[in-house]
């Protein structure tokens, strides 16, 4: 693969093709991506893809921008790395540029307004669904500590109103230690 | 110094939102509403419902939305570069990480923790929607003098779609869209 201008803007364009059609939610931009790059394009091969993508998933931040970095960088190095997250952030930036110039205007107006608290209903219905969802995976798992942790952070935050980035770094703690109690476990069970 | 204050704020959300999307609402709300006061609860709700409806990440989204409010188109820059700078740092790290010693099992368990309490935080964030809308932000503590009935309706016909045909978020919050400009201007 070639890199000279046309390879750079080639990147830069498909990774802000992606950003600008991508709608609902960070997770829509793998598949995406994975047609792009492995299927149309053969810069990535599908099984580099698969790692990628869950490093991607793992890092904290928005899924999109993580992926567009790990593709950018894997393809042409920090420069490469560059030119996909600015090719990421422009289309989001740009319109809700535009849109919050146009806010107040728009916010003022009473057909929107009636629109907006319907569209809040909606919204919060939308985001119960997503957690309705997740907690029937982890009961799923029939696991006690993931259930505890999610049961104790929740009243730690809701009810407490405990600092969200205490309860994310107590947690993750919690998990490390867990997966080292349970090897332990294992391991003296295989000497008896 | 406010496009400090920007940039801190948003960097914390892209270092603490682990897991994506929803991950980050709660992040948000706690550094942009409950901390800083740079939006309203019901303004909040509004960016989330511009997010869902237009392309890219709820964090840039907003970043770009607070940070033009507070100070500009600058400020919009400044909040979004803070937002996925620790991306950066962090992926290329994990990526260097994971060629070298690919699977570490205490990634692996620091990820396990993580996931049941982002449930919690979503949960959380999910709840504090709920209200704002059944209540139009006018406070809960059990006052049903308030309550906004309309709203309750939406939203468990929502629910219900949602869970039983897997319909796209976006229609249906189109739909609850067009429903509220029908019925809000006859109730209210």
């Amino acid at each position: 693969m070639k890199k000279d201008m046309k390879f750079y803007f080639k990147l830069f364009y498909s990774t802000l093709c992606l950003s600008a059609f991508t709608f609902g939610g960070g997770y829509v931009i793998i598949p995406l991506m994975r047609k792009k790059f492995v299927n149309d394009y053969k810069w990535i091969e599908e099984k580099e893809m698969y790692d990628l993508t869950a490093i991607a998933q793992a890092s904290p931040g928005a899924i999109a921008v993580n992926a567009a970095v790990i593709v950018g960088y894997r393809l042409a190095g920090f420069l490469g790395a560059l030119i996909t997250i600015v090719g990421t952030v422009l289309p989001p930036l740009v319109i809700l540029s535009i849109i919050s110039i146009a806010y107040t205007a728009f916010r003022d107006s009473l057909i929107v307004q009636y629109a907006l608290r319907g569209m809040q209903a909606g919204v919060a219905a939308v985001i119960i669904d997503v957690v309705i969802s997740m907690i029937i995976d982890l009961f799923k798992e029939k696991k006690v500590l993931p259930v505890g942790i999610m049961v104790v952070a929740f009243i730690a935050t809701f009810v407490f109103k405990i600092n969200l980035i205490i309860i994310i770094f107590t947690s993750g703690i919690i998990g490390a230690f867990a997966i080292y109690f349970s090897k332990y476990v294992k391991k003296s069970g295989e000497v008896k | 110094m406010i496009y400090a204050k920007l940039f801190w704020s948003f960097f914390q959300v892209g270092l603490f939102s682990i897991g994506g999307g929803y991950a980050a609402i709660p992040l948000i709300q706690n550094q942009v509403v409950d901390m800083h006061g740079w939006l309203s609860m019901s303004e909040f709700a509004d960016v989330i419902t511009i997010s869902q409806m237009t392309p890219g990440p709820i964090a840039i989204n907003s970043a770009t939305f607070v940070g033009i409010r507070i100070a500009g188109l600058p400020g919009a820059i400044i909040a979004t570069i803070g937002c996925v700078f620790p991306s950066c740092v962090i992926v290329l790290t994990l990526a260097f990480i994971y060629y070298k010693f690919r699977g570490l099992s205490t990634v692996q368990g620091v990820l396990n923790g993580l996931r049941p309490a982002v449930i919690a935080l979503i949960a959380s964030a999910g709840l504090a929607l709920v209200e704002l809308s059944f209540w139009n932000g006018k406070g809960i503590s059990g006052n049903f003098q308030n309550l906004d009935v309309f709203a309750v309706i939406i939203f468990a016909i929502a629910l219900v779609i949602l869970r039983k045909w897997k319909v796209n978020p976006v229609f249906v919050m189109l739909g609850a869209g067009i429903i509220g400009l029908c019925v809000y201007p006859m109730i209210l």
